[in-house]
């Protein structure tokens, strides 16, 4: 929302990204910007490359060309640590919880970033469950729980960047209600945020802007006031 | 006094060799344990590691007069960085391919390094003394024990359970924990994940250093001494569990016991039983006593 009056600083710029794993070529060329305190989405079908571009912006790939600037810094030679360093956290669609770490030791396990981070308790303020389960191993928490955690554990870096892919997958309706309320939350805050979502009716409402990606490129840019005339073309192009 | 008619002497001392062989094979076996669970290779040098601890101890004394206690602490920090270089300079590339290729590269390291002392030293081998603070031994009543093995088995020990703290209860630890899980997710969350490889691999082979320190005044200080272990430490860690950490304390400890038991009971097989476990083990759970399937 914040885009649509005052332009934002940029945090994030892609130019002429492409991603490669092995010899397999994924992204062929991205282009694509985020200001400060933008909600944006990436749709596409599966394979079109929306988690590869998430994982690309990470350093997780195996390799990219291209440019990647982070407030203003190159970062697309700079190791997976040291992008994470620059304010960028990431909930990947598996949520990777650390299965021999307890939910705690999950929630405290990455290093603060940046000042700014929510506290442990305002994180257990915000997912209650994830306080009642704070001593539970990573491997006895429900899928819910885990998302949760996936996304708190971000939280607490400082980071001012989310990566989120596919966080509302598989989940209980109550539960991606929750996430719902949660990033809208998380915008009023400020927090610049890239969303991977199959669940367009959760992903419409909360995003500024979408990318819609098929075959590693950029088909179509659609801001959030263009999107009501654009749904029947949106539901062609990614079959939903 | 007799137990299954056995002299208690007998048993007494046979448990302390036991004990003692547990012990090293604990602590060799927490090293491989803690490198092959994060860095996924079987590091097939840890004996010739073991070995070089000895060596460097018995250099240190003999050389330049550095006693027993400078070197406890000097070998394996001495040894420890030899690691850090080999896993910088050659083990880092193999990350991405398969077990094997780490384990015929160490395996290779361990034949070089063992050529290498070999040729410097002989093979007639070298004695290390017992310090002096640990020279005699106590009568327990039913056996006679040495100070200085009674010392090893608690530096073992201490060493063992210090590492498992370290591991479950520390935030290097966990970090140790989550890599072995998905390093490529700690590394997404700002870990900076090959310092922290760098670092186990280095621990680990310090580790063995420790063990060879420890042993220098027990043993013959020998290129060949790590050879000689290090199949029996591998089985440990086998029965245990790939990266176990507790599995390889506990079950290390036990297979010394076992072993000694089985040098009073049954003689003929104590140089087999390890392996005959370790048949057993694999054929029953595969993923060892302590290991997750």
């Amino acid at each position: 929302m914040t885009s649509a009056f005052a332009p934002q600083p940029e945090f994030l710029r892609l130019t002429r990204l492409h991603a490669f794993y092995g010899e397999s070529h994924i992204l062929h060329g991205i282009d694509l910007s985020v200001a400060k305190g933008e909600c944006v989405t990436l749709l596409g079908r599966n394979g079109a490359g929306r988690t590869t571009t998430l994982k690309a912006i990470m350093g997780m790939v195996g390799r990219r060309t291209g440019s990647i600037m982070l407030n203003g810094n190159e970062v697309i030679n700079v190791p997976t640590h040291k992008i994470a360093r620059h304010g960028v956290g990431y909930c990947p669609e598996e949520r990777a919880i650390f299965a021999s770490l307890s939910a705690e030791e999950n929630l405290t396990l990455a290093p603060i970033v940046a000042t700014g981070g929510m506290s442990v308790e305002e994180l257990y303020e915000m997912f209650p469950n994830l306080k009642e389960r704070r001593n539970s191993p990573g491997s006895k928490l429900s899928g819910g729980e885990q998302q949760m955690l996936a996304m708190a554990r971000i939280l607490r870096t400082g980071a001012k960047l989310l990566l989120l892919d596919e966080i509302t997958e598989g989940l209980a309706p109550v539960i991606v209600k929750k996430l719902g309320e949660v990033i809208t939350e998380l915008k009023q805050r400020g927090f610049t945020i890239i969303m991977v979502e199959q669940n367009f009716r959760f992903a419409a409402p909360l995003a500024d802007r979408h990318y819609v990606l098929e075959h590693g490129e950029i088909l179509a840019t659609i801001s959030r006031e263009e999107l009501p005339g654009k749904m029947d073309w949106l539901h062609r192009t990614l079959g939903v | 006094m007799e137990i299954f008619g056995i002299p208690t002497a007998l048993l007494g001392s046979q448990l302390l060799v036991g004990l003692i062989n547990g012990s090293f094979y604990a602590i060799l076996s927490l090293g491989l344990a803690i490198i092959f669970g994060l860095l996924n290779i079987i590091n097939f040098c840890h004996g010739a590691q073991y070995m070089m601890g000895a060596f460097v101890a018995w250099i240190a004394l003999t050389r330049f007069g550095i006693n027993y206690w400078v070197a406890l602490i000097g070998a394996p920090l001495i040894v420890g960085v030899v690691g850090v270089l080999i896993e910088r300079l050659m083990l880092r590339r193999l990350y991405k391919l398969d077990h094997l290729y780490g384990l015929l590269l160490t395996f290779g390291l361990a034949l070089i390094i063992e050529g290498i002392f070999r040729d410097q030293f002989g093979i007639s081998g070298e004695s290390y003394e017992v310090p002096e603070a640990l020279t005699g031994g106590v009568n327990l009543g039913f056996m006679f024990l040495p100070i200085y093995r009674g010392w090893v088995i608690v530096a073992s020990l201490i060493v063992c359970f210090g590492t498992w703290y370290m591991i479950e209860r520390t935030k290097l630890g966990a970090y140790l924990r989550a890599g072995t899980e998905n390093s490529q997710m700690v590394q997404a969350l700002g870990i900076n994940v090959p310092l922290l490889i760098t670092f186990t691999y280095g621990y680990g082979v310090a580790l063995a250093a420790f063990a060879g320190v420890l042993a220098a005044p027990i043993f013959q200080v020998n290129p060949l001494m790590g050879s000689n272990l290090i199949i029996v430490v591998f089985a440990v860690v086998v029965i245990g569990g790939m990266g176990s950490i507790m599995g390889s304390i506990l079950t290390g400890l036990g297979l010394g016991l076992v072993e000694g038991m089985t040098k009073v009971f049954y003689p003929e097989a104590s140089s087999v039983v390890v392996f005959v476990i370790m048949v057993i083990v694999l054929l029953v759970r595969p993923a060892g006593l302590f290991g997750k399937s």
